[in-house]
């Protein structure tokens, strides 16, 4: 749905995007992680080439969006919804008036604008507030005004630039919760950028890591985290540096399986648990061990841990 | 002088500040809003940079802010006479007035657009708005309150000097405080005149307070 190969972005001595190649399946939720500085926020832009990448080609729902210019751009980005970390609502608006904006920028007639707000507002359960001003709102219901704002033009992509940043705890479920429910109702494809490991945890099908302008690992979630020296998988389980000779497993889907308990009966081992955690991740559990294993028949344990379909990672 | 010799006088005098003020006024708007946005427009990050004509804007208008007013009026006599055919008189004052004060006005509305954040502009551009769009739906309502405060200064501004109008023959409230109050010391047509205008002042102000307050939703 989304497809940029080869972005690069320089600022005069700075360069934002190093060669950055991006892959949004149609129906996903794709989360780009990384530090503030990473480049996920120009990244990000340059998909609606809100920045023009200085080289490499973005391509959303089939149309190439950096050989356009001017008017055939513009009306590109009609059909690519945006919301912004700090909402970017019309003050001078009321929240009708703020949603109703991009439909007038489209050109849709008054009487089907009124009833595609109302619709909207509807979706994002903000019907009582279509006389309010942004001023008056919570930033749940600014966020949500957002959100139906970006709905208007019926896109099939939707972009987020850090949308819950600025939210408290509680607020950030609810958002991420109606972005799963439009995600799944509408088949919305949203491409998130956060620096919240858990936006990534509780809502996307996919991640991309970023750091210094370049993606060092993207792909499904499960896959990431059942691949050897995962980045993702560290950063989510942020156990200490193993000593050598330590044996990390990872469990992906299996956590409810009392797999150390058979080790422990099956072979002539000892078992310590150095540390260790287990996380809902993209819908599934997902755990993490840090063991040391002593015992004659260790090699066979590791092996047998690894038939049972776990990744077993043995520091050297 | 009893008050059935100065009522005629204040009377005149006040109708030519107003005249003055008003079309000044209307002129400065006309050319100080167009000016101010092609100020932050063509800024660095504006809405259509331009390097070039940023720097001659800036000037211009720098240039225009720097000359005393009563000089400006003087200077700019030749180009009067070609707009209005004549350099004396109320009509001839609102050119170097509207010259005065759209320097002033343009620096007013660019800061006042400058307060839009940049965020709500971009946003805009992701929904795929054009520049016009965005300077007409975003950018001057989101400004209005702003717009509203710099223009109450500007007429406030143009009050004042429209004090020096006297010099081409502009009349107006200044001019009869310094005819009669100065030069033929009538100290109570001064007083009066000076009081006139305190109270204009304060409700041109009152009412730009009040519009610019009721417009601001943040």
């Amino acid at each position: 749905m989304i497809q940029a190969s080869g972005l690069r972005k320089v600022y005069g001595e700075t360069v934002a995007l190093d060669g950055v190649d991006l892959h949004v399946r149609q129906g996903e939720i794709f989360g780009v992680l990384g530090q503030s500085g990473a480049g996920k926020s120009t990244l990000l832009r340059c998909v609606n080439v809100l920045e023009r990448p200085t080289a490499g080609t973005v391509t959303v729902a089939g149309q190439e969006l950096t050989s356009l210019t001017g008017q055939e751009l513009n009306r590109a980005r009609q059909r690519i919804g945006m919301i912004h970390q700090h909402f970017a609502l019309l003050s001078s608006r009321t929240v009708a008036g703020n949603v109703a904006f991009p439909l007038e920028v489209m050109g849709v007639a008054k009487p089907e604008r009124e009833r595609r707000v109302a619709e909207l507002l509807d979706l994002v359960g903000l019907s009582g507030k279509a006389g309010e001003h942004p001023a008056r709102l919570s930033g749940g219901q600014k966020q949500r005004v957002g959100i139906a704002r970006a709905l208007a033009g019926n896109p099939s992509v939707l972009l987020s630039d850090e949308a819950t940043s600025a939210l408290d705890p509680g607020t950030t479920e609810s958002i991420l919760a109606l972005l799963r429910r439009l995600n799944r109702e509408l088949g919305l494809t949203i491409l998130l950028i956060t620096h919240e490991m858990n936006v990534v945890k509780s809502v996307c099908d996919s991640v991309a890591i970023m750091t210094g302008g370049r993606i060092e690992e993207s792909g499904p979630i499960r896959e990431l985290l059942a691949r050897p020296g995962s980045r993702l998988a560290a950063e989510l389980f942020p156990l200490p540096v193993p000593e050598p000779g330590t044996v990390t497993v990872t469990f992906t889907g299996q956590a409810d399986e009392p797999v150390i308990s058979h080790v422990v009966r099956k072979f002539d081992v000892d078992v310590s648990i150095l540390g260790g955690a287990l996380e809902e991740v993209a819908g599934s559990s997902v755990g993490r061990l840090r063991i040391a294993l002593t015992g004659d028949e260790s090699g066979a344990a590791l092996s047998y841990l690894r038939e049972r379909g776990l990744l077993v990672e043995v520091a050297a | 002088m009893t008050w059935d010799e100065m009522l005629p006088l204040l009377a005149e005098a006040s109708g030519q500040t107003l005249q003055m003020v008003l079309w000044s006024t209307l002129f400065t708007i006309l050319f100080g809003l167009p000016l101010g946005i092609a100020l932050v427009g063509t800024d660095r990050d504006g809405l259509f940079p331009s390097r070039a004509l940023h720097q001659v804007l800036g000037l211009v208008v720098n240039v225009g802010r720097s000359l005393p007013f009563i000089v400006l009026m003087i200077a700019v006599i030749p180009l009067t006479r070609l707009i209005v055919g004549t350099t004396i008189g109320t009509m001839a004052a609102v050119v170097p007035l509207t010259l005065g004060a759209v320097p002033f006005l343009a620096r007013l509305v660019e800061t006042a657009l400058r307060e839009v954040g940049r965020d709500v502009v971009q946003a805009a551009q992701a929904m795929g708005a054009n520049r016009t769009t965005i300077v007409a739906k975003v950018l001057l309502p989101e400004a209005l309150s702003g717009l509203i405060a710099g223009l109450t200064v500007t007429v406030v501004a143009l009050i004042s000097y429209s004090a020096m109008a006297g010099v081409i023959g502009g009349g107006g409230l200044g001019d009869l405080a310094i005819r009669y109050g100065y030069q033929r010391f009538e100290t109570l047509l001064m007083i009066v005149t000076v009081v006139v205008l305190v109270v204009v002042v304060q409700l041109v102000q009152m009412l730009g307070d009040t519009l610019a307050r009721r417009l601001s939703r943040r």
